[in-house]
């Protein structure tokens, strides 16, 4: 039996998702872009898709740019944001890469975080002033689930930034997190499916009325210039299917899993010495369960918890497929040893309790098997 | 498996002779480019050639432990005037030491490399190809190491490994072998990576009799028994390093017969088994020619005279196709 406790990597496919998006992929082929019947009926399946979005990120329907990921919807905030109006961009040390390298790109600073994981509001305010032309913030932390104080941050932003935009990474907020009432008063907000039972290859970003983005993307000029290329109908489609059943379904989901995953967080740290939780579990989305283990590399712990059918993640996998020290555990001061021992155990709505059970069992196997070698 | 063609096909002979295998490589050096080890490319070979093979692939990320027990010693021989070989401490540290410790700990019997060697009764022995001998690099493993080691192409020749390779079907099949020290990249070459650790002084070159005859840019990139690159005059018998003192800037020419000796001396002795004295043939580099010679303790005697030895560089010592053991020139 396959323990999969790696959610925040990537989610199973909503059942109803599938269903919506097969009629795209077998007799409703049309390219949305054109002008006969078959165009516009996927043209009619990609708008209904967006009302659909659009409701669950508390945004208007115009206001809906869809993309091909998380990434690229991250990017097109970040890059496109400045494009626009070029300044001072701003970051927290705990984004995921895909805004950090964006903000690299276009020489920007990180703004550090508390032992906690969330922003140092205090360190934001003295890096914000007149210059500054975005801030971005993700609403949820991807390795350690913290939640970040975002009305705070938007707060400070119009008080001492008031022509920055800000940016927030909703990618990992939601599946737990309200983000039309959470993200409110952010400018641009990424999503994508993949983490909400949804296909992979498809995102959306939030661009509210009046913020102006430089494209990344040039072509055909969809979705008013702001994305150009074909839509991924079937995607978009399984999208917003994914999306309104992950609402509907969100306080339920928050309150089973939060208890699944206090469970196994709570029984793993009273199995294992030297075990920390890393951040604070109040904090913190309801399927995050992020632990640190003296004595234990990561690498080698994966290694061993894959062989028993569990399948977690630890630190940040870069594309070689190597562990490596974590950025977020560096910004929050965890000690780098303690670091290379992290294991991230992610929860979600398809979790079963046999599921953990495995997991509760394996992992101090695994970690006794390791200290005794 | 680092995506060569000698580690694809070492994992597929491991599997026909009925191991369980699992393939893993080794990231231990952040490489900007888009070639070149352990870059994206290939890892992503030796990740294909995995899948190909149907076994499972992992990637284990050493980058600390190379820098600090590879990369940086290497650097800081080089400003000691030595000419290092990071290859022999890798395979030391790394590849026998952090990676065969890790294997155990994940309850596995052995590491398999793609090198051209071989183990007989406990005891390492030249490849079968000889043009493609690899034990020199080997020979700092000792008993124990050995014994969690294999290397499955050690019976072939170079040929049938590629050979094989075709036959499978393997993406690397065609790839050539790399050749320089794996983090020194083409580019900027051994020079760009020193210069970035370690000072580089001009130094001056000397005569036996203390004369300036020549300069080069960078004592530290001079090694003993070179020839070109000493900023010579043309004219007269050819000029060898016979001796770099990086602290004082200078290294000592002259000609042929004053490089050669009878004899050199080794630290950090390692012995596959009992210590050995008596006749050896001592092998001085990676594709050298073993020399005869005798061993007694620490000092090695050439029975014919002997180009010297650059100080750093490993001296090898073998019976026949035994490697008895080895250590560095002093």
């Amino acid at each position: 039996m396959l323990a999969y406790l790696d959610n925040a990597a990537t989610t199973p496919m909503r059942p109803e998702a599938v269903e919506a998006m097969l009629p795209y992929l077998t007799e409703r082929f049309g390219n949305p872009s054109g002008s006969h019947a078959l165009s516009r009926e996927a043209k009619k399946a990609v708008e209904e898709a967006r009302d659909v979005v659009a409701a669950a990120l508390g945004a208007a329907p115009g206001e809906v740019v869809f993309t091909g990921s998380g990434t690229e919807s991250d990017n097109l905030a970040v890059i496109g944001a400045y494009g626009a109006r070029p300044g001072a961009v701003v970051c927290s040390a705990v984004e995921h890469h895909a805004v950090l390298h964006a903000t690299e790109a276009v020489g920007g600073r990180r703004a550090p975080v508390r032992p906690d994981g969330a922003v140092d509001l205090d360190a934001l305010a003295a890096m914000l002033d007149p210059s500054v032309s975005a801030v971005a913030v993700m609403l949820a932390n991807n390795e350690v689930g913290t939640i970040q104080p975002l009305a705070d941050v938007v707060a400070l932003v119009r008080a001492r930034a008031p022509q920055a935009v800000v940016v927030t990474d909703a990618v990992q907020a939601f599946p737990w997190v309200d983000v039309a009432t959470a993200a409110a008063g952010a400018d641009l907000v990424a999503v994508s499916a993949h983490k909400f039972g949804g296909p992979k290859g498809v995102g959306a970003l939030v661009v509210r009325q009046g913020v102006k983005l430089a494209p990344i993307i040039h072509g055909g000029g969809q979705e008013r210039d702001r994305r150009s290329g074909t839509y991924n109908v079937a995607g978009i489609v399984a999208m917003a299917a994914a999306m309104q059943a992950t609402v509907a379904g969100r306080d339920a989901t928050v309150a089973r899993v939060g208890a699944q995953r206090d469970r196994l967080a709570d029984g793993l740290l009273a199995q294992i010495d030297g075990a920390l939780e890393t951040g604070d579990r109040a904090t913190k989305v309801a399927g995050n369960c992020h632990l640190t283990f003296e004595g234990v590399e990561a690498e080698a712990l994966l290694v061993l918890l894959d062989g028993a059918g569990v399948c977690a993640s630890a630190g940040s996998a870069c594309t070689s497929g190597a562990i490596e020290p974590s950025h977020v555990l560096e910004a929050m001061g965890v000690p780098r040893d303690r670091g290379l021992g992290a294991l991230r155990l992610s929860l979600g709505p398809s979790t079963t309790d046999d599921e953990v059970d495995v997991a509760l069992e394996a992992v101090p196997e695994a970690i006794a098997r390791l200290r005794a070698a | 498996m680092s995506g060569g063609v000698d580690s694809s096909v070492a994992a597929a002979l491991l599997l026909e002779q009925g191991h369980d295998v699992v393939g893993v490589t080794l990231k231990l050096w952040e490489n900007p480019g888009d070639g070149g080890c352990c870059s994206a490319a290939e890892i992503e070979d030796a990740r294909r050639v995995a899948q190909q093979l149907g076994i499972d692939h992992w990637v284990f990320g050493f980058t600390e432990d190379f820098e600090t027990q590879v990369v940086a010693p290497y650097a800081e021989a080089h400003a000691a005037g030595l000419t290092p070989n990071p290859c022999i401490e890798c395979n030391r540290h790394i590849k026998f030491g952090r990676l065969l410790r890790r294997a155990r700990q994940l309850g596995f019997d052995a590491v398999a490399t793609g090198h051209h060697a071989r183990i007989r009764g406990g005891r390492l022995r030249r490849g079968a190809d000889r043009a493609k001998d690899q034990s020199y690099v080997l020979y700092v493993l000792g008993r124990e190491e050995l014994e969690g080691c294999l290397f499955p192409v050690g019976e072939l020749t170079k040929a049938e490994v590629r050979a094989k390779a075709r036959s499978l079907g393997l993406r690397t099949a065609g790839k050539p072998d790399s050749q320089d020290v794996c983090f020194v990249t083409t580019s900027g070459g051994r020079e760009a990576l020193l210069a970035s650790r370690i000072p580089l002084h001009a130094g001056r070159v000397v005569d036996a009799a203390g004369a300036l005859v020549g300069r080069v840019g960078a004592v530290e990139l001079v090694t003993v028994g070179q020839r070109r690159g000493l900023g010579l005059a043309g004219g007269g018998p050819p000029q060898f390093a016979l001796a770099v003192d990086a602290a004082a800037r200078t290294v000592t020419v002259g000609p042929l017969p004053n490089l050669l000796t009878d004899r050199v001396e080794l630290a950090g002795i390692t012995w596959a088994g009992e210590p050995t004295a008596g006749p050896v043939e001592a092998q001085t580099s990676a594709h050298g020619a073993p020399a005869p010679a005798r061993v007694e303790g620490a000092t090695v005697r050439f029975d014919r005279p002997h180009r010297r030895v650059a100080p750093g560089q490993s001296v090898v010592l073998y019976r026949g196709d035994e490697v008895l053991g080895g250590g560095l020139a002093k």
